[in-house]
C-alpha cells in the first residue's frame, strides 16, 4: 500500500490525529487486564500483515510530520543528538542497517544503490537524494547516526558493549518519556534506569541486561513500554518540562477523551555488526483515549489496568494526580465483561460495549 | 532456542596449509549472497558432521571484517584432542558444504582505547588478524607482540611483518626470544588497553603482571576458548526433560544433552561466555570444573556447572535441564 | 569529624569508599578541604606511598588547617591551589604525561571528586579503578536540566538555579560526564507553589 502522510503538528495547535487504519494497528501494550514490569522480550522477526511489528523500522502516516517535529527540536536544542567519539563506527552500522532495511521493506518510498563504498540514497517522502562515500563522514551533512535518524521515526540509543554492561554512548532523543540524553549519555544500563521504581528490586534489570548482552547479529528483539501524555506532544523532555508540565493540569472531564493520550514505545534491539554495539530504537506511538475506546476490548482493559496500577508506577509515569479523572472516564467503557488474551483488538470476536 | 545465533550455509572455497600444524579454511556462502560484516575478535561456531557425531567448534574469524565475500578461519591440528581439528585437517575438502553460525564477539576491541597493545601466543594470533585490519581502516594506534615456537611454525609472521614492520614484534621460543613483559607494560600511555590471546599460561602471566603493575582490570582483555577435555564417562539425570543420559568419554556434557535432544543454550562452547550455565539440583560425587565463567565460590558451592567444558565423577548428578 | 554516611539511594548515585594504598608506580592525590584527613590516613597505612606521590590540594574554607600536615608527609610533588578551576590545568598536564599503572586517589567534597574523576577518565583511566573517599561538606554540584547551568555547593532543597532562576529540586540522579546531580523544576505543574527549602539530609 502507499501511505498517505498526514499534515499535522505535535505542538501548539496539536492537529495530530490517527486514521482508522492507525488506530487498528496501534500497539496496545497490555496483553492482560493488569500490568507489572516483566522482561517481556520477544524476537523481532516480522509480525501480522500491516501491524507495527511487520517491518524492521515501521513507517506510518505520521512519518513526514514527525521528522519535521524532530528537526524543530534539534534546531532549538542540538544537545538532543550526541555521539561520543568512539561511537562513529556504530553510527555507520546504524545508517547501513536502516538504509538496507527501509529500501528492502518499502521499495516504493526508499531506494539504496551501492557501488562499493559509493552509496546513493533516495528518500522520496522527505525529498532527499544524496550520494556519499560509506564510512567517510565528510561526505554527509551530519554524522552518520544523526543523518539517518533525522529520517527515521523514533528515538535511538546506541549502546557500547564492554565490561559485561551496556553504555549509552550515543543517541538522538526528541520523542522521549521525560529523560535527558544529555544528562544520561555515558551511563551504564543500571545507571540510566536508576530512577525507575520497583523494577530494580524485582531483578528486572539484571535479567534484561543479561538478555540484551546476548542479542546476536541477525537476531533482533523487541518489547513494548508505555506511559501517559496530555496532548499529543512528542517532545516530553525534562529540558522543556517547565514549559509542558503545566499542560497536565488542563485536563477536564469534558476534554479528557480528546487530550489524554496513551503513549506506547515499541523498543527494538539490534546487534550492530562492525562495532559490536547494540542499537536500541524507541519508537513512540500516541493514541487518544477516545480513539482507544472505539475498540471495546481495549476500553475494558485500559480501565482495569489503570485502576489497579501500583501508586509508585502511576507516580513515576507522571499521572498520579490525574488518575481519578481518568478512571471516571474509563469506567464508562468497562461493562465488566471478560477480555481475550493478547494485545490485538479482536474486533470481530469481542462483544460490543453493553452499558 | 539453542545457540543465540542464526546459521549460514557455506561452501569451502580454499584450503591453505600454512605449516605443519596450522591450515587456513576459506568459505563462500552457498547461496551466493554476501556474508554479514563483523567486528574484529568475533568467532563463528562451525558444524562438523563427523559420522554420527555433530561437532560444534568455535574458531576466530581472521579475514578482513569488511570483506563480505569470504570468511576465513585458521585451525591448529591437535593430535591429543577429541577430533574437531583433526576432522577439519583430514576430512574436509574444497567444495564441501558446511554450516557456520553468525559471528559472535566475546573479544571485542574497546574503541575508546588510546592505544591497543596486542599480545598473541601461537594460534592465538587469529583474532588479531581481523582486529588489525579493522584498526587499519580506522587509523587506529596498535602494536602487536607475537610469540611463536619457531620460524617454521610462525603462522602469518611474514604477512604481518611485511605489512606492518614497525608495529609487529615477533618472538621465537626456539631462539630464546621472549616478551619482556615488565618493560613492555611499563611506560604505556594512559588509555592503553591490553588484549591477550594464547595458551592459558600466557594469559595468566599477562593478567598477573598487569595487576601487579597497577593496571585496571577493565584495560586487560583476554580470550581463551577451552576445548572440552575427554574424561571418564558419567550419568546425568535431567530433571526438566525427565531423562537420564550417559556422557561418553569423548564427548562433553553439553554435547551429550544435544545428542539427546535437550535444549541448552550456548555461544562459545569453551567455558567463557556463560550461556550454558546450568543449575545443579543434587549430586553425590565431585565436579571437574574447567570453565572460567563461574567464580571460585560458585565452583565450590556444588550449585552450578558449565556443561560445555566441565565434567563430573561420582554416583549421581541431577541438573535443572 | 569529617565523615558522613550517605543514605542508600538509586544506582546512578556515586558510592564512595575509603582510600587504601594500591600497587602502582605512580600515585596522584586530588583533595579539597577535609579530604586532607583521608590523605593523612593513607600515609598512616603506607608512608612511603604518599612520600612518592603527587598531591593536588585545594583547602577551600579550611584555610591553613591541613597544609602543614600534608607538607610534613614530604610528598614528591605538592601543589596547594586556591580553587579547583585554578588547579585543573595542572591536573590535566599531570594526566597527559602519566602512564598506565598510575593510581588516582580523590577525596573531599563530591564536587571536587566528580570533576577530578572526569579528568582522569577522559585521560583513559576507567572510573572503577579510581578510588574515592568523601570527607567534609555534603553540598552538591547541581546541573539545571533546563538551562544546563551548573550551581556549585548546593545545600538546600529546593534551590534557585544560579543561571536561569527556576526553582529546582535536588535529585539523586548523577552524571559522571557532567560531574553533577540533576536539578528539575519543582513547580512546573503549579507555578509559584514552591515548598520551603530544607537542608540536605536533615
Amino acid at each position: 500500500m502507499t501511505i498517505q502522510f498526514n499534515e499535522e503538528t505535535f505542538r501548539d495547535d496539536y492537529t495530530f490525529k490517527n486514521s482508522d487504519w492507525a488506530i487498528k494497528r496501534f500497539p496496545f501494550p497490555f496483553h492482560e487486564d493488569s500490568y507489572m514490569y516483566a522482561v517481556n522480550m520477544e524476537q523481532h522477526r516480522g509480525g501480522p500483515d500491516g501491524s507495527v511489528y511487520e517491518k524492521r523500522f515501521d513507517v506510518d502516516e505520521h512519518y513526514v510530520a514527525e521528522m519535521k517535529d524532530r528537526a524543530m527540536v534539534l534546531n532549538d536544542d542540538p544537545l538532543r543528538c550526541q555521539s561520543l567519539p568512539h561511537m562513529t563506527l556504530a553510527g555507520w552500522d546504524l545508517l547501513e542497517l536502516i538504509m538496507v532495511s527501509k529500501s528492502e521493506d518499502y521499495p516504493d518510498l526508499f531506494e539504496l544503490h551501492r557501488d562499493g563504498d559509493q552509496w546513493h540514497w533516495i528518500n522520496k517522502p522527505l525529498g532527499i537524494d544524496d550520494k556519499f562515500t560509506f564510512m567517510d563522514e565528510t561526505t554527509l551533512p551530519y554524522g552518520p547516526m544523526e543523518y539517518i535518524t533525522r529520517q527515521t521515526q523514533g528515538d535511538f540509543c546506541v549502546l557500547d558493549q564492554r565490561d559485561d554492561n551496556l553504555w549509552m554512548d550515543a543517541g538522538i532523543v526528541t520523542t522521549q518519556a521525560d529523560w535527558s540524553l544529555d544528562f544520561d549519555i555515558g551511563m551504564n544500563f543500571f545507571e540510566w534506569h536508576a530512577p525507575v521504581p520497583l523494577a530494580h528490586e524485582k531483578g528486572i534489570f539484571v535479567r534484561a541486561l543479561k538478555f540484551l548482552l546476548n542479542i546476536q547479529q541477525g537476531s533482533p528483539a523487541r518489547r513494548l513500554n508505555w506511559t501517559m501524555t496530555v496532548n499529543p506532544l512528542l517532545d516530553t523532555s525534562p529540558e522543556n518540562y517547565h514549559k509542558w508540565g503545566v499542560q497536565k493540569t488542563t485536563l477536564t472531564p469534558e476534554n479528557i477523551g480528546e487530550k489524554q493520550h496513551l503513549r506506547v514505545e515499541l523498543q527494538t534491539f539490534f546487534r550492530l555488526p562492525r562495532s559490536n554495539a547494540l542499537v536500541f530504537p524507541i519508537r513512540c506511538y500516541l493514541c487518544s483515549f477516545q480513539d482507544l475506546m472505539t475498540v471495546p476490548k481495549w476500553g475494558r482493559r485500559l480501565h482495569r489496568v489503570i485502576r489497579d496500577l501500583p501508586v509508585e508506577l502511576a507516580t513515576y509515569k507522571g499521572f498520579i494526580d490525574n488518575r481519578p479523572m481518568m478512571l471516571d472516564y474509563l469506567s464508562k467503557f468497562d461493562d465488566g465483561k471478560p477480555t481475550s488474551d493478547g494485545i490485538w483488538p479482536d474486533l470481530e470476536t469481542e462483544p460490543a460495549l453493553e452499558k | 532456542m539453542s545457540a543465540g545465533t542464526d546459521k549460514i550455509a557455506v561452501t569451502i572455497s580454499n584450503i591453505v596449509k600454512l605449516n605443519d600444524l596450522v591450515t587456513r579454511f576459506e568459505f563462500k556462502r552457498t547461496d551466493g549472497e554476501l556474508f554479514p560484516t563483523f567486528s574484529g575478535g568475533a568467532h563463528t561456531v562451525i558444524e562438523m558432521k563427523d559420522g554420527d557425531i555433530t561437532r560444534l567448534n568455535p574458531y576466530s574469524l581472521m579475514s578482513d571484517p569488511r570483506d563480505q565475500s569470504t570468511y576465513m578461519i585458521s585451525v591448529r591440528r591437535d593430535d591429543e584432542g577429541r577430533g574437531g581439528s583433526l576432522f577439519m585437517h583430514n576430512n574436509v575438502s574444497v567444495g564441501d558444504e558446511m554450516v557456520l553460525s553468525y559471528p559472535v564477539n566475546l573479544f571485542s576491541l574497546d574503541l575508546r582505547a588510546k592505544k591497543h597493545l596486542m599480545i598473541a601466543g601461537g594460534i592465538g594470533i587469529t583474532p588479531f588478524m581481523a582486529q588489525i585490519k579493522q584498526l587499519d581502516h580506522a587509523h587506529g594506534n596498535w602494536e602487536l607482540h607475537y610469540a611463536c615456537r619457531s620460524e617454521a611454525l610462525g603462522s602469518y609472521v611474514d604477512e604481518l611483518t611485511s605489512t606492518h614492520p614497525n608495529d609487529v614484534n615477533i618472538y621465537y621460543d626456539d631462539q630464546k626470544q621472549f616478551i619482556d613483559l615488565e618493560n613492555l607494560l611499563d611506560g604505556q600511555p594512559l588509555g592503553t588497553h591490553i588484549y591477550v590471546c594464547g595458551p592459558k599460561g600466557m594469559i595468566d602471566w599477562v593478567r598477573g603482571k598487569a595487576a601487579e603493575l597497577g593496571w585496571p582490570r577493565e584495560a586487560v582483555h583476554y580470550e581463551e576458548f577451552l576445548a572440552p577435555q575427554p574424561g571418564k564417562p558419567f550419568e546425568v539425570k535431567l530433571a526438566v526433560s525427565n531423562k537420564v543420559i550417559q556422557v561418553g568419554e569423548q564427548e562433553s556434557l553439553l554435547e551429550a544433552m544435544e545428542r539427546e535432544g535437550v535444549d541448552a543454550p550456548y555461544l562459545c562452547r569453551g567455558g567463557a561466555c556463560g550461556q550454558c550455565e546450568t543449575n545443579v539440583i543434587g549430586y553425590d560425587g565431585k565436579f571437574i570444573h574447567r570453565d572460567h565463567w563461574l567464580e571460585e565460590d560458585e565452583h565450590a558451592s556444588g550449585k552450578k556447572i558449565m556443561p560445555c567444558v566441565s565434567r563430573f565423577e561420582g554416583k549421581t548428578l541431577v541438573l535443572d535441564r | 569529624m569529617s565523615k558522613f554516611k550517605f543514605p542508600e539511594s538509586i544506582k546512578s548515585r556515586p558510592v564512595y569508599g575509603t582510600l587504601e594504598p594500591r600497587a602502582g608506580k605512580a600515585h596522584l592525590f586530588v583533595a579539597d578541604a577535609e579530604g586532607a584527613e583521608a590523605i593523612l590516613d593513607v600515609a598512616k597505612a603506607d608512608k612511603d606511598l604518599v612520600a612518592n606521590a603527587h598531591i593536588i590540594y585545594i583547602p577551600k574554607n579550611t584555610g591553613d588547617t591541613y597544609v602543614k600536615k600534608l607538607e610534613a608527609l614530604k610528598p614528591q610533588q605538592m601543589y596547594v591551589g586556591p580553587s579547583y578551576a585554578a588547579s585543573v590545568t595542572r591536573l590535566q598536564r599531570t594526566l597527559a604525561d602519566a602512564h598506565m599503572g598510575l593510581q588516582v586517589y580523590l577525596t573531599g567534597t563530591e564536587g571536587l571528586m566528580g570533576q577530578a574523576m572526569l579528568e582522569a577518565t577522559n585521560a583513559g583511566i576507567p572510573y572503577t579503578a579510581i578510588q574515592t573517599e568523601h570527607r567534609g561538606s555534603v553540598a552538591r554540584r547541581m546541573q539545571c536540566v533546563h538551562c544546563k547551568g551548573i550551581t556549585e555547593d548546593v545545600i538546600m532543597d529546593p534551590f534557585v538555579c544560579s543561571h536561569c532562576g527556576l526553582n529546582l529540586f535536588v535529585r539523586d540522579h548523577y552524571s559522571r560526564r557532567l560531574a553533577a546531580y540533576q536539578g528539575v523544576c519543582i513547580d512546573a505543574e503549579d507555578p509559584g507553589n514552591v515548598p520551603e527549602a530544607v537542608e540536605l539530609y536533615k
